[in-house]
């Protein structure tokens, strides 16, 4: 046999899509157990954005793999599909069903795809009467560097929190100065030292870090806490060390210095997106039921303005109906009705249509092949019934 | 005279059915139904004295029967009036259920001391009350999946005992206060006076200083009342239609002081319980009678849901049904053996009727609502076993074999006793969270869902008929089992159909509240290992890996599936999906499973161990060949 078509065979048959399928499986059913360890961001990464899952041998640090991850299987059954449809299926009426739910299959699992890599999520909190022109993405922070010298405008250079987790020296063409991170926590605890007054040392030598005491913390991996990094920095410029900086996004406020006469700030930060618009939040309304403490609704009136002068109306956010402007989608996530506080989830997804158009494929494909289905079946009965009646 | 059986069975079925609907006539001269029928609003939502009643009994005891000491059997409605205005009776009911052994300790108590073992009355919780509450605390302390046994019943035993003593503080003070329509007649007399002693002092000026001292206590006592009141009782005056405006009676005091009147709903639910106190039926049925004249104006609506809901509760349609599935089944299980045409039809003819019970039960449970059939675990259970009832009513009048009606018994039965068990939370047509406050989105997906659901299990259950009549019984022949497994396969592809539509309507409406079409939360992970088991099944009969028997044991571990996505993953405590759940269902979907496991264990020994092995000799010839042509998908027959 020529290993060609063995290849192709293999790779059209139906064992292997029974294969990839019970993978899957497998697959979802223990990602899904590991949300109670890992949490959801935590599994989706070491599940399904991967090809390999990795596991460690046991008291070691040493990584192996230990099932296929979910692009692999995701891209096997494409390819599983793809060429069956290629080089086993012709097209007749009776299989047009069979052939538009595998088509929408393709589409779910290409917009899953897309999903995955252009998806954006961050959330733009508000207080009443507050604006805003930016989002913050809590799972991402950066370490932001801002000149504030120039009065027209700021010149920012963010460092990603990855980055610093690596520690070492960072350098950038517009910082005049050297950055090496001395250490770095993943989640801190952060008290001043008059309220832990037996705290060690710090090696903190400017801004308020000397005042501060840090106590690393196990990373949380639950959905409803958010772990607090933190980092020492330590700049230096052309004749020696600056000082060293303790850095957290538990500090509200960034740090100020000065450097060669420019006034700098430094602050590790959430990773934040602007928006050519701004979003006023005008009102918060959350509703219970009367005589409970079932909420109802929850509702935030919002003024959205553009910069460009075309756009400047009030939106009424709340569950099940979100704002979607200029690529954006704007859902009502969090509300604390007493401080007039709204959390809205901004979600970017270029390709938010394309699971709608599979779904209408899929659910329209499997109806016509299963009607087919039923057809025979009452055309089979009908003509035993006459052949019983016949005899 | 045999034909005339069938007609006859469902003659006395009508007269069962139609005698559950009549008002029950009981030997009193009380009128509890007019009471029972009045609205109150309770977590939002207006609803009879009669539903109260039954639903409290439930939260606090797990039944809605309940015995005096003395060994009288009280109708819901007589203890909840009991409860509201005779703490001296009330409280030597055993009616708090303890099913912890330590529990139970923290009161000095020993189990033989309770009724039936594990139900205690509040007078022998009293002197515990504090330990319980300083243990409560402890244990709230304690994040929910990492509590003990002990901490999670303490909690419960916790929220009961609140539960109760709200009940009591609802229209009248707490404990036994000595007479309260006289305590509140007499306030009626000298409000004026009070009155003016209270504004006399507060302008310096001399005041009857007794008149205020009581005036004081008063006002205290309405504001504790007010505080803990369970019930919201009293409507707003007038035409006043607006719900946020009903008040608790301790309330409508306190404004009654300012207005210098005294609300004459308060008066009368008082009137009503010292007569119930008193035992004088002619003066409770006035005030019943009064207390339905008031709300006659703006809630005549109201009022006619009522009406029907507490009709509705009385007939018990479900736990009727469940007695005509347990009879339709017995009889389609007879007709394998005598008698095949009359028992067969007289199943048939029992079916019908519980699955038009059902159908009854689930359209008045909407209309009371306005919501679509299903809106939480418990109107699930209702629904999924409906449609597998509706589908093995259709497959019947096609097949004939009284195979569906022993599924449709079984599935009809077991769905109507898990849902029984999942309606011990309380209220079953509690108000829809916000998120899910969308009746196209229950319309569509979880309705979509829900008819999944359904037809997995009955695929399941067919899948079982197959495996125990050939194992253990002779009377698989190759037309039945041919039969059956045109029915599994069938069934498979309708509960492919719509699991993979409400899946992926699920999606759309995550995209629509929480910006994702997909999360990988667990339930939605849920529905994906099902839409992926059926598409496995439907690819392995399709490639030729599993014939008959592979199909049905596939199709028999599609029930553990669907179980899991159904009840397990929200046990995980983890998700956006985790709401509402009850924690000794764990153990009965360990043993669901195992059952299942067996089944397909039998059904995978080897042919010749089987009973009906020559009834199914016919199979052996077509077996060998490769595929016989009905099996044969379309795919297949394309391909070739």
């Amino acid at each position: 046999m020529r290993p060609l078509s063995s290849i192709l065979r293999f790779f059209t048959s139906l064992q292997l899509t029974v294969g990839l399928i019970a993978l899957s499986i497998v697959l979802v059913l223990v990602a899904t157990l590991d949300q109670v360890n890992l949490g959801l961001l935590a599994v989706q990464e070491k599940y399904f954005r991967t090809f390999v899952v990795l596991g460690r041998l046991p008291n070691t640090d040493i990584a192996v793999p230990m099932f296929p991850g979910g692009y692999l299987l995701g891209g096997l059954l494409l390819v599983n599909l793809v060429t069956s449809h290629i080089y086993r299926f012709r097209f007749s009426w009776k299989n047009s069903g069979l052939m538009l739910t595998h088509a929408g299959l393709i589409v779910l699992l290409v917009g899953e795809l897309l999903t995955g890599l252009w998806q954006r999520e961050s959330l733009l909190q508000l207080r009443e009467g507050a604006t805003r022109r930016y989002s913050e993405d809590f799972n991402h922070n950066e370490l932001a560097f801002i000149n504030t010298s120039s009065p027209q405008h700021d010149v920012v250079v963010s460092v990603p929190e990855t980055l610093v987790a690596d520690r070492g020296a960072i350098e950038h063409p517009q910082l005049p100065f050297k950055l090496r991170v001395i250490d770095y926590m993943k989640n801190a605890a952060l008290q001043t030292r008059e309220q832990s007054p037996h705290a060690p040392a710090t090696v903190a030598t400017a801004g308020v870090g000397p005042r501060i005491a840090v106590q690393r913390l196990k990373p949380s991996y639950k959905s409803d806490e958010r772990n607090v990094p933190a980092a020492f920095i330590e700049l230096s410029g052309a004749t020696g060390p600056l000082g060293t900086w303790l850095v957290s996004t538990a500090l509200e406020q960034p740090q100020q210095f000065t450097h060669d006469g420019q006034t700098w700030k430094v602050a590790l930060r959430s990773k934040r997106y602007y928006a050519p618009y701004s979003v006023t939040l005008l009102k918060v309304t959350h509703d219970v039921y009367p005589g409970s403490e079932i909420p109802k609704n929850f509702a935030s009136r919002v003024r959205v303005r553009s910069d460009d002068g075309h756009d400047d109306r009030e939106v009424v956010i709340f569950m099940n109906n979100p704002l979607r402007y200029q690529g954006q989608t704007y859902y009502q996530h969090q509300m604390n009705k007493a401080e007039g506080f709204t959390g809205l989830q901004v979600v970017r997804n270029p390709s938010w249509a394309l699971p709608y158009i599979a779904s209408i494929m899929l659910g329209g494909g499997l109806a016509v092949q299963f009607a087919f289905h039923l057809l025979a079946f009452v055309r089979r009965r009908h003509n035993a019934t006459s052949l019983v009646l016949a005899t | 005279m045999k034909k005339f059986i069938p007609h006859l069975v469902l003659l006395v079925a009508a007269i069962t059915v139609a005698s559950t609907l009549l008002p029950t006539r009981r030997k009193t001269d009380f009128d509890l139904a007019t009471f029972g029928r009045l609205p109150v609003l309770v977590n939002g939502r207006l609803k009879p004295f009669d539903t109260v009643a039954r639903t409290s009994l439930l939260v606090l005891q797990g039944r809605q029967r309940i015995v005096t000491p003395d060994g009288r059997t009280l109708t819901p409605i007589e203890w909840l009036l009991d409860v509201l205005y005779v703490p001296g009776r009330a409280d030597i009911y055993g009616h708090f259920l303890i099913e912890n052994q330590e529990v139970i300790d923290l009161f000095s108590l020993r189990p033989s001391e309770g009724d039936g073992g594990k139900r205690f009355s509040y007078a022998q919780l009293a002197k515990g009350i504090g330990e319980l509450d300083r243990q409560a605390r402890l244990a709230d302390e304690v994040e929910a999946p990492l509590r003990t046994p002990f901490q999670r019943q303490v909690l419960r035993l916790r929220d009961r005992v609140i539960l109760y003593q709200r009940l009591q503080s609802t229209l009248k003070p707490a404990g036994e206060s000595a007479d309260f329509f006289a305590e509140l007649r007499k306030l009626e007399k000298t409000l004026p006076a009070s009155i003016a002693a209270v504004r006399a002092r507060q302008r310096g000026e001399p005041h009857d200083e007794a008149a205020f001292k009581s005036m004081m206590e008063l006002v205290r006592k309405f504001d504790v009342m007010q505080s803990t009141a369970y019930l919201i009782t009293i409507p707003p005056a007038g035409e006043n239609k607006d719900l946020n405006g009903w008040k608790t009676p301790g309330q409508a005091l306190v404004d009654s002081i300012d207005a210098g009147v005294v609300d004459r709903t308060v008066l009368a639910y008082a009137a009503l319980g010292y007569a119930w106190h008193a035992g004088t039926s002619a003066s409770f049925n006035e005030a019943a009678a009064a207390l339905h004249e008031r709300l006659e104006g703006a809630y005549a609506a109201a009022l006619a849901k009522s009406d029907v809901e507490a009709r509705f509760n009385a007939a018990q349609p479900f736990y009727t049904s469940m007695v005509l599935f347990v009879l339709a089944l017995l009889a389609a299980l007879a007709s394998w053996l005598i008698w095949p045409d009359v028992l067969r039809r007289s199943a048939l003819g029992l079916l019908a009727f519980a699955f038009a019970l059902t159908t009854a039960g689930i359209l008045t449970r909407m209309w009371l609502e306005g919501r679509p059939p299903v809106t939480n675990l418990y109107s699930s259970a209702l629904f999924v076993g409906w449609v597998a009832v509706a589908l093995c009513l259709v497959i019947e009048a096609i097949y004939k074999n009284a195979v569906a009606s022993v599924a449709a018994g079984v599935v009809g039965f077991c769905a109507l006793v898990i849902a029984h068990h999942l309606s011990m939370g309380g209220d079953t047509m509690e108000m829809m969270r916000a998120v899910l406050d969308s009746n196209f989105w229950l319309a569509t997906h979880v309705v979509t869902i829900a008819i999944g659901y359904g037809a997995a299990f009955l695929a399941g259950f067919l899948a079982i008929i197959y495996i125990v009549r050939g194992t253990l019984t002779k009377s698989l022949d190759r037309g039945t089992a041919d039969g059956l497994a045109r029915m599994v396969y069938g069934v498979i592809c309708f509960a492919t159909l719509f699991n993979v539509t409400g899946t992926v309507l699920g999606g759309i409406w995550a995209d629509q509240s929480w910006g994702r079409f997909w999360g990988w939360d667990p339930k939605e992970n849920g529905a994906l290992i099902i839409v992926l088991w059926y598409s496995l099944v439907l690819h392995a009969r399709w490639g030729g890996m599993v014939r008959q028997r592979g199909l049905m044991n596939l199709a028999i571990f599609g029930n553990i599936v669907t179980a899991w996505s159904w009840f397990g993953v929200n046990m995980l405590g983890v998700g956006l999906h985790s709401y509402g759940f009850t924690d000794s269902a764990a153990f009965w979907l360990v043993v669901f499973g195992g059952s299942q496991l067996a089944v397909m264990m039998i059904g995978a020994l080897p042919l010749d161990k089987w009973r009906s092995r020559h009834a199914l000799a016919g199979a052996m010839a077509s077996i060998q060949p490769p595929v016989s042509e009905e099996q044969v998908a379309p795919t297949e027959l394309a391909c070739r």
